[in-house]
Formats: C-alpha cells, structure tokens, sequence
C-alpha cells in the first residue's frame, strides 16, 4: 500500500513536469502559428490567406434591397393576358374587353362555340384558377401559386443582380438573400461615386422590353386624354424616352415582352451612334412575324421600362425575330442597358432598404485612426506592466504580442472580415488580455509575501487565478456570443475579434505565460531577486 | 512597483450605505434623463440618412444650407461640422428607396458650386429595416443578461447572480443616461460598446465573487461583510490596475480612434469607469442585503461534499464488484 502511495506520487510527479514541457511547447507552436499565418496579411504576400477588410475599411457599397413582390403577381398577370391575346388572335377567336388586372385577368367571348378551344388552351396556363360563367372568363392565381410567384420574384431578382453585376466587371461582388426577402449586395472596389451610381443603375434596371401596338384609331387624341380615359379603350399612355413632352397611345397588353429575347448586342448605326439588337427565340419571333405581317403601315412601340425608345411604322413582315433599339444613349450606357436585358428583366421592381456606402479614402482614414489607437493602447500597457512588474511584466506582453499575432493569424486563416468595430475590438482585446496576467501577477505576488516557495507559488497562484479568469472569459464570450447573433455587418466583425481575442488569451496569458515561468523556474530561484523578477519589495518579503 | 500594500483590510461594507445613495441618486437621475431628453437614435435605429462631406478647404456650411434648402429632398436636414472644419454631415430623417438616384446622388448635384468637395459616405436606413435592429438590438441585451445570469447562477449561487445582474442594470443604466445627457448618436457600435460594457462589468464583479467564494470558503469568521471586506481588499489593485489600463486603451481609442467610433469610445469610457465602481460598491453590498448566509452555505457545501462523497463510493464499490 505505501508502495503504491510512493509509486503514484512519483506518478503525479512526473506528470507536472510533463505538462510543463507541454505547456512551452504549445505556446512555441502558436506564436508560429501566429507568426505564419499573419504573415499574408501583414506582408501583404501575393500568397496565402488573407484577412478581408471590412468594406467600412476598405471603401465600398454595401445595400440591402427589398423586392416588390406584389408586382410579380401583377405582370404574371399581364403575360397571362398575351398569351391570351396571341392565342385568340392566331385562331381567330373574338374576344371582348380582355383586361389584364393587379391580380386577374378578365375577358369574354363572343361565340359560345369558341369556349372549348379556350378552355383546352387555359389548362396549359400554370397555377391559374379559372372562372367561367357564360361567356365571362376571369382568370386568377391560385394562393400557392401567388406564393410560388413572389418567391421565385426574389429568388430571380438576386439571380439577375448577380449576373448583372458578373457582367459588369467589378472585383469580387456578393450577391446574397438575407432573410426570406431580402437581398444583400455588397461591392468593395467602387472608387468613385459616378462608378457606384452606374453600378446602382445597373441593379435597379429593370430592364423589362416589351413590344406594344400603337392604337392608331384613337392615336390623334392622346393628348387630350387622361390615364382613366384610355384605360376604357385599354390602353395605357406612354412617354418618348427622350423627350417627356412627346406621348403614345399603345395598347395595354403587349405584343410580346423580353422574357422571349435570347440575346442583346451593343452595335453601331450608320451614324455611328450606339445601338442594341436584340434577337428573339423562335416563340418571340413566330409572334413578332404573324404580328408585324398582320399590321402592315401600323405603328408598333418598342418600350423599355415603361418608356417609348422608337415607335417605327411596320412596312413589311419581320421575320427571323431580330429587333434594333436606337436611343440617344452614351456607349456606357449602350452596354450597361445591354448587359441588363441579355441578363434579363427584373420580375418585379427592387427598392432600397438599406445602404451604406464609404469612400476609399473614408477607410482608409479609419484604417490610419484605429492604428493609432491600438499601437498607442499597446505601448501604453506595454510600459505599464514592464514598470509595475518587472521581468513579469515582460513575460505578460510577450503573451500579448503573441494574442495579436493569432488573432490575426486564425481570422487570415478563416478568410474572417477585419472592420472598423474589429478593430476596436482588438484594442479592447489589448486591455482584457493583459488582465488574465495581473491576475495571476497579483495572485503569485500574494503567495510570495505569504512565505511560499517560488514553484508553490507559481502553481498556486495560476490555480486559484484560473478559476475568476475562466468565468470572467466566459462571461463576456456569452456577451460576444449574442452579439454576433444579433448585430450586423460591421457589429459582427467586433464580435469576431472579441472572441477570438479572449480565447487565444487562454493560450497565450495563461497556459503560455506559465511555461515561460515553469521553464524560467530554476533561474528565478538561482537568482534569488525576486524584486527584478515580479517587482514586489524585498522588505516585505522580509 | 506596487501602488496597494494590503496590510489592512478597508472598511468597504462601512461605505455602503452611502455608496448606494449616490448609486440611487445616479440611476433615477439617468432614468430621469432618458425620459426627459431621451436617447438620441442615430440613422441606424431611428431610420434615416447620413451624408457625409469633406471639403478640400474649410466646409461653407451657410452656403450648404442655402443651397440644399431649395431642393424638396433635404428639407428639415441638419447640416453639422464633423471632426474637423473641412467635414461636414448631412442628416436627414428620411430614407428614399429609389436605388438609381439616391441622395448622395442628388447631394453632388446640389452642393455644385460650393467648392472642391467628396462625398465620403453615405448611410442610408429605411424604417423597416431600422425597426429591424431596434428589436433586435433590446433583443441582444436582455439575452446576454440572461445568459449571463443562468451561468453565474450555475458557477457560484443565486444570490450571486443576482447581485451581478442588480450591478448590471446599474452600469447600463447610467451609461445610458450619460448616452442621453451627452445626446450622442446612438447606432450599432454604442450597442456594441453597452454590450462590451455587460461583459466588461461583469469581469470585475466575478472577480471580486471568486475572492469572496474563496474566502468563505477559507475564513473563520462568520461575519460575511468582514469576509467581503477582506476579499474586495485583496482584490483592489487588480481590479484597480485592470481598470487604469482598460481605461487609458479606451481613452487612445476614444481619442485617435477618429470621429466614427467616437460615441463608442465615450459609451466604454463610461462604462469602465461605472463597471469598477459597482463591482465593488453596488455588487458586494447587495449580496449582503439579499441575506447570504454563511453557516448555511458551509452546510450547503458540506452535504453537497458528503453526497459527492457517497457517490465515490459506490463506484469505487461497483467497480469493485462489491454492488
């Protein structure tokens, strides 16, 4: 029995000092790993993980749109009533009043006999509920099917953002849902304001091309009607693109739109002024062909975002399904209104939510401002703790030292976004790690005066202030935990780099800083100075 | 060096009395203040915009408001200085939602002529997405409270807990009366700072509890504000010492940090400086008045070691094989 008592001591023994070892090599292997994977970032190496900057830091715009999707639903509608229209027109059905609503579509039909042709033709319209008494249709949505709408509106526009915005050539764009109907775009690499404005315009286009017939009976009188008044002939009155003061009377429900174009071009004409063509597939083109034979000496609109670009007399049937677009626009604006119909019209218009946009130099300043400030915090409490405490004090900023280089380190590796919150978060970290040491100072200080031995000491003294330091650390990592759930963007940022702060403090001011005076032991008894060593009087050691 | 000897206990519990009064007379006047002043919400929580101007020489702010009052989008603007006479901000209380031309758009075109300028930000918050951090924001606070009270509660006693979370309220509470008497902007990175703040507070009132945990432990005296006495005295130049240096790194934050962490540089300044004070004149005393007990927490701890105890024992019984 004894035997074992002696045999486990030496055990336990053994085991301390295994762990000393342990604890110095831990520490060694994180400062390297700090040193190594800080380096990308610090040197600024082509290789390698880096810390993104936080577009507060490095300048950018940063939105979060929302989508109407509510008039996804109306122009479903509005297509419903086209194809609608085509369909009657191609066999020769009379139709009555065919309006197109917010939310319904209502027609009716002249011959009673023509009802199972529409019927056939109407089971093929997806998700639509279909109202038949007499002659009167009505046709409307289904409610999932109102659903399916809106969320494919929202899942289409983020789709169209981000192909736009490929097209369009910036570094790096994030196209995101947040939310269930939020869209976030963030662009870092905008320099200019005018960049951000083009860039904008470009998201927001909604880019929709519809083909309309001018009413030429009533065309004569558009400027002496109302909205309401061509409403009864179903039509609806537009402006020239260029000239506001110039108006069409058109139909209201277009020949065809752009969800049936499969290409646009920026090209020349012969005045070498920028134009767009466009091509159709072949639905688009059979439609534009019966409709453009049928209409010979008629007008038809070519509209984009609700405005008349042209509204050229149609001479001859237009087959092959290939349209030209001239408009007094720029070549800047030539390609960018290219790039938003080849990638497609917007289902339903977006509208700002929330912006935040910062000038590179803006960032840059922040940069400078919060350097500052954490080299200024740190040769501050540098100084302080090699003042109060001696070659502890020393021990404590090495730990410090090392805290920066792995939270720079393990963000670099994780690709983490440093913002400006960030960054006050790292000075904040600068003040809270250095607290785990003057506990411990504090505590190993007590002990000494008490009468203890030097490992005594030590030991104890990282014992007793393991405890407070623990629930301290895990305290404000329950506040940093919630933060990062709850905040934004930036705010997120300063979560991150609290936590991993007051984590690597765990390694460095605790376990590290306790092997350096675990291996440092022998020397500091040898040299029988405490006084250089954990700055306390000697008198009072007595 | 060494700034506390400790050779003597301070008579901390003897001050208490009158500690609490000026806590009382600080929280009511705070609360006095958000209700008469209220909080100033800035873009973030509020809605709104913020347009921000350098200038390559000083900002001609009358010219600025004479010439953006004739344009319907910046009626009711505030045109303030902002860090440096070259600086100015724009804030407006609406947001417009048009993506294409927004108001830093709309800004260039309407200062044209009143020198070299740059736009440098421009924030933008629409009401819905304002409300959004509103909630979400009151949200964060009262859970980190919570999580911070189960795990005291979990790690010492409750009447720990709920000392700290009484001491929490407190450093809150103030911060933001001197948030509403300052009338700084409140946005995301004061919420921030109010956040750092619980943490921070926190971390020195537990370790202030650990020392009285230990002491009560250790101590032959049965008088707890003796014991609190002793461990608030041991504790002093630690938390003093974290305080000072906590305090000058937000100083040079709140000082070079640069005009946008300003308010919350300013919100930690205050916050650090509450924090240290209640965790030893608001935290300790109050786990006095909620009556803890020492006698009954040794037995406490006893039964809960003989029970401990009992359990060792029928496993190393079982592991024997003797059950």
């Amino acid at each position: 029995m004894q035997r074992l008592l002696k045999s486990q001591k030496m055990l336990w023994h053994e085991s301390t000092r295994m762990k000393l070892n342990f604890r110095i090599v831990i520490f060694t292997l994180a400062i390297a790993f700090g040193l190594f994977f800080s380096a990308p970032s610090l040197l600024n190496t082509e290789k390698g993980a880096k810390i993104t900057l936080g577009l507060d830091l490095q300048g950018g715009l940063h939105m979060l749109l929302g989508v109407k999707t509510e008039e996804a639903v109306g122009s479903r509608m509005k297509s419903i009533a086209a194809s609608v229209k085509h369909f009657t027109n191609h066999n020769d059905i009379l139709l009555d009043t065919l309006k197109a609503s917010e939310d319904e579509v209502k027609f009716s039909i002249l011959d009673p006999d023509d009802a199972v042709v529409i019927d056939e033709m109407l089971k093929e319209v997806e998700g639509a509920q279909i109202n038949h008494s007499g002659l009167n249709y009505a046709i409307s949505l289904t409610p999932e099917s109102v659903e399916a709408t809106k969320k494919m509106a929202i899942s289409q526009a983020i789709e169209t953002i981000r192909n736009r915005l490929d097209q369009f050539g910036l570094a790096e764009p994030t196209v995101a849902r947040q939310g269930t109907e939020k869209i976030l775009v963030e662009l870092p690499g905008i320099k200019t304001q005018e960049d951000e404005q083009r860039a904008r315009e470009l998201i927001s286009r909604a880019a929709k091309l519809e083909l309309i017939a001018v009413d030429e009976d009533r065309a004569m009188r558009v400027y002496n009607m109302t909205d309401a008044q061509a409403a009864q002939y179903g039509d609806v009155i537009l402006e020239d693109n260029e000239n506001p003061e110039v108006k069409y009377l058109l139909k209201e429900i277009p020949i065809l739109d752009g969800g049936l174009l499969t290409n646009a071009t920026v090209a020349f004409d012969q005045n070498n002024r920028p134009v767009i063509n466009f091509a159709l597939n072949s639905e688009g083109a059979q439609i534009f062909g019966d409709f453009t034979g049928k209409n010979v000496g008629k007008r038809m609109a070519i509209v984009l975002d609700g405005k008349v670009y042209s509204a050229p007399v149609i001479n001859e049937r237009i087959g092959g399904g290939h349209v030209q677009v001239s408009g007094n626009y720029s070549v800047n604006e030539a390609n960018d209104l290219a790039i938003a119909l080849r990638s497609g019209a917007l289902l339903a218009p977006i509208y700002m939510m929330e912006k935040r946009s910062v000038g590179p130099s803006l960032g840059a300043e922040s940069i400078r401002n919060s350097m500052v400030a954490l080299m200024g915090g740190f040769v501050l409490v540098f100084i302080f703790m090699m003042v109060y405490y001696k070659m502890a004090g020393v021990i404590a900023n090495i730990a410090l030292v090392a805290n920066l280089f792995i939270i720079l380190a393990v963000m670099s590796l994780f690709g983490a976004t440093l913002t400006l919150p960030g960054m006050a978060g790292i000075v904040l970290t600068v003040g809270m790690a250095v607290d785990a040491n003057v506990i411990i100072s504090e505590r190993i200080r007590e002990l000494l005066y008490e009468g203890k031995s030097l490992h005594k000491a030590i030991e104890e003294g990282y014992a007793n202030a393991m405890r407070a330091i623990l629930d301290a650390n895990i305290t404000t990592l329950i506040a940093a935990v919630v933060l990062y759930a709850y905040g934004t963007g930036a705010i997120k940022g300063f979560a991150i780099t609290i936590s991993i702060g007051i984590l690597a403090s765990m390694l460095t001011a605790i376990l590290g800083t306790h092997g350096i005076y675990s291996s440092l032991e022998e020397k500091i008894n040898k040299s029988k100075n405490p006084a250089f060593w954990f700055g306390i009087s000697k008198k009072r050691l007595g | 060096m060494e700034f506390f000897k400790q050779s003597k206990t301070i008579g901390f519990m003897g001050k208490s009395k009158l500690a609490m009064i000026i806590s009382i007379v600080l929280v009511l006047s705070s609360y006095g203040l958000l209700m008469t002043k209220g909080l100033n919400f800035g873009v973030d929580f509020a809605g709104g915009t913020i347009v921000q101007v350098q200038y390559e020489k000083t900002a001609p702010i009358d010219k600025m408001r004479t010439q953006l009052s004739s344009n319907e989008m910046f009626k009711g603007a505030s045109i303030t200085e902002f860090g440096s006479p070259d600086e100015v901000i724009i804030r407006l209380k609406t947001s417009s939602k048009d993506i294409s031309k927004d108001v830093g758009d709309v800004t260039r075109e309407a200062l044209k002529g009143t020198g070299e300028f740059k736009i440098r930000r421009v924030d933008i918050v629409g009401p819905k997405v304002g409300n959004e951090l509103r909630e979400k924001g009151a949200m964060s606070l009262l859970l980190a409270m919570l999580g911070i009270l189960i795990y005291v509660a979990f790690r010492f006693e409750w009447r720990f807990a709920v000392a700290s979370i009484i001491a929490l309220i407190h450093d809150v509470s103030i911060a933001m009366g001197a948030l509403a008497l300052t009338q700084i902007d409140v946005n995301l990175d004061v919420l921030a700072a109010l956040l750092t703040i619980l943490g921070y507070s926190l971390n020195d009132t537990i370790i202030v509890f650990d020392r009285i945990r230990e002491g009560i432990s250790d101590t032959k005296s049965l008088v707890l504000s003796d014991v609190i006495d002793e461990s608030v005295t041991k504790t002093l130049s630690r938390t003093t010492l974290t305080s000072l240096t906590t305090f000058f790194v937000v100083l040079t934050l709140f000082m070079f940090g640069g005009e946008i962490i300003h308010s919350f540089g300013f919100t930690l300044l205050v916050g650090v400086v509450v924090g240290t004070y209640s965790s030893i004149f608001v935290a300790s005393p109050i786990l006095l008045w909620l009556g803890f007990d020492i006698t009954s927490y040794h037995s406490k701890q006893a039964q809960k070691a003989i029970r401990n105890a009992e359990k060792e024992k029928m496993r190393a019984q079982f592991e024997q094989g003797t059950i």
